[in-house]
């Protein structure tokens, strides 16, 4: 058994007799020459990733104003930060979007303006105190005006990541970019085999104090981030590092369209190989990286996986799906991945960085639960009309009109011989169809196109796909595509009436 | 060549573009069409050597044809070469190189601006 101590690597950086690859050299080499015979070669392995890290975010340091403020509201670039603690401290977090342009500009955009040195407005409100009498403050600052800009990232550097698809019938746009209808598209993000994470699973050598490769900077591991979820492979990290030290080829403002704003983070950790378990690890490929796609088009946190797919089959730019080869695109870029582990090799060769051994051991048993809700959300079964109003296909438009008529509903589902709903005609079906002088069946003027329900579904769920459709109406079906009630816009309105 | 082929309303019910490819032997390669009741719209690919004979063609059969001359335009600054693109462009404009570099061929690009909406540094363009 072969066992270098974090000293011994750290002396041979020193002297420049150390040997470092990156992970995915570290592949052949245990290939060719084993495992032994690879920790006895190889000291350091490097890593790294450049991905959307929503959970990013930077603490700064105005410095006091005179007169002084006790700052209670804070906004760079009509974006606001959050100063609820200390006179001029404030935490800008890269999802917050601008206040007057949306989802074009957000807190990613001013960590990026920052880095690049840009000028930056910060405007602050306070509500005034003895020891701090000022109650407005707008002033123009940049990165180097600041006493500090610590980036403080709670979860970063997801060991790996769901794919994504998409099942509807419309195109669902998503922090894993757009998502093709019926399954036209899958996402991915990571950097398989150059994962940092995936390439020392069982945090040997990675924990709080490990000190890292970030944003083309020197930072450090916090400790586990937040959801972080090791038992199922999903590990995350919470990370700092000198915002003043970075550069913005690895710190990105990013738009996903519909979604919001997120920060590209480029991050890496040198993995010192202490013995051969740490060798074998790092020996991964995208072949042993195996994920779940999942379908986004499901409005809920449960989403069955679709199948399991591996980082090597996400990369080759195709995987195959219900029978179909459908095109991948990664949301992560790997050819910036592979200079973050080449920059880290390069500054650990030059003897400008040192190995760590962890203060702490990231936790393995911890789990990621979903939310304890208090109130119940209503479901579309708790407000839909049960008492629906149906039409087969084949009856003539005259019925239609006449069921319309008896009973006062604008929207009749259509259904065919064996009760399956196929469609669904509306008093302006019948109305266009007068117009055109068209005296057709039912299955000839009936909307085909139609939006429905699921009785389990909250009615948040149903109230936006009615807005997004702009549609008043939506029958409710069971799985076998029966129709069971009927969700209305008045429904919804009546049930908001009710709660205020 | 990609063109873009519009098609009022009142030359929608003519079948026109076949009539202009047997009139004229050009093979127009559909790749997108879209009708409703008000218009019609054909993307379609066509030889350097039939451009003029088909667009003549279609012209005097009422449709207004363009050349999409002016594809997708990427900003090399802003783009991270993540790869997003390539699985939103059905005429596969996109592609990534040995060494993961991100590749466009934009001679195939139909200028339908999906992948537009897809880039999250707003990296492409297009200019018309």
């Amino acid at each position: 058994m072969i066992e270098k101590s974090i000293h011994e690597i750290n002396n041979r950086i020193k002297d420049g007799s150390v040997n470092v690859v990156t992970a995915e050299e570290m592949v052949d080499i245990v290939a060719e020459l084993g495992v032994e015979d690879a920790t006895r070669e190889v000291d350091v392995v490097t890593t790294g990733t450049f991905g959307a890290m929503c959970s990013s975010g930077v603490w700064l340091n105005f410095g006091h104003s005179e007169p002084p403020i006790k700052m209670s509201k804070v906004w760079l670039n009509n974006v606001e930060a959050y100063s609820g603690v200390a006179a001029v401290d404030a935490f800008i977090g890269a999802g917050q979007l601008s206040d007057t342009e949306g989802m074009g500009y957000g807190g990613a955009h001013v960590i990026e303006d920052l880095v690049r040195g840009r000028s930056v407005d910060l405007h602050a409100t306070a509500y005034g105190t003895d020891s701090y009498p000022r109650k407005v403050l707008d002033t123009t600052i940049n990165i180097y005006d600041l006493n500090q800009a610590i980036m403080l990232n709670p979860r970063n550097a997801y060991q790996k990541y769901n794919a994504a698809t998409n099942g509807t019938s419309r195109t669902i746009y998503t922090y894993m970019g757009s998502l093709l209808p019926n399954y036209g598209n899958v996402t991915y993000s990571g950097a398989g085999v150059l994962s940092p994470l995936s390439n020392d699973p069982t945090y040997q050598t990675i924990g709080t104090g490990t000190r890292i490769f970030l944003g083309g900077a020197q930072g450090y591991i916090v400790g586990e981030g937040t959801q972080h979820s090791p038992q199922n492979d999903f590990a995350t990290l919470m990370l700092k590092g000198d915002l003043k030290e970075m550069s913005s080829k690895y710190i990105r403002a990013a738009n996903f369209h519909a979604y919001g704003t997120s920060l590209y983070v480029g991050m890496g950790i040198p993995i010192p190989v202490i013995n051969e378990k740490v060798a074998l690890s790092t020996a991964v490929t995208d072949d042993d990286i195996v994920t779940n796609v999942l379908d986004y088009g499901i409005p809920s946190r449960d989403r069955p996986p679709l199948r399991t797919v591996t980082y090597g089959e996400l990369r080759s730019g195709m995987i195959e799906l219900n029978g179909k080869e459908v095109p991948t695109s990664s949301m992560s870029s790997f050819k910036t991945a592979r200079k973050i582990a080449e920059e880290l090799k390069d500054w650990i060769q030059n003897g400008e960085f040192f190995v760590t051994a962890p203060v702490e051991h990231l936790p393995s048993q911890t789990a990621c639960n979903p939310m304890k809700q208090t109130g119940t959300s209503p479901l579309v079964d708790d407000i839909m009309s049960k008492n629906v109003v149906i039409i087969e296909q084949t009856a003539s438009f005259h019925q239609a009109a006449k069921m319309i008529m008896d009973n006062a509903y604008d929207h009749l589902p259509v259904v065919s011989e064996n009760n399956e709903l196929v469609g669904i005609v509306t008093a302006w079906d019948i109305s266009k169809a007068v117009a055109r002088d068209e005296h057709n069946l039912v299955k000839d003027i009936m909307t085909k196109k139609v939006m429905t329900a699921n009785p389990d579904d909250p009615v948040e769920v149903a109230a936006r796909t009615l807005d997004k459709n702009s549609v008043s109406a939506m029958p409710v079906i069971n799985a076998n595509r029966n129709v069971i009630g009927i969700i209305t816009s008045d429904d919804i309105s009546k049930l908001l009436a009710r709660r205020v | 060549m990609m063109l873009k082929i519009n098609i009022s309303s009142d030359v929608v019910v003519n079948p026109i573009l076949a009539e202009s490819i047997i009139e004229t032997g050009g093979l127009l390669n559909i790749s997108q069409a879209h009708f409703d009741s008000t218009h019609g719209e054909v993307i379609a690919d066509i030889d350097k050597d039939h451009f003029k004979a088909i667009k003549n063609a279609l012209t005097a059969k009422g449709a207004q044809v363009i050349v999409l001359d002016y594809p997708i335009v990427r900003d090399e600054e802003e783009c991270i070469e993540c790869g997003a693109c390539i699985s939103v462009c059905h005429v596969n404009v996109f592609s990534f190189s040995r060494d993961w570099s991100l590749e466009m061929d934009t001679d195939k690009c139909i200028q339908c601006g999906t992948c537009i909406k897809m880039c999250p540094h707003n990296a492409l363009t297009l200019e018309h």
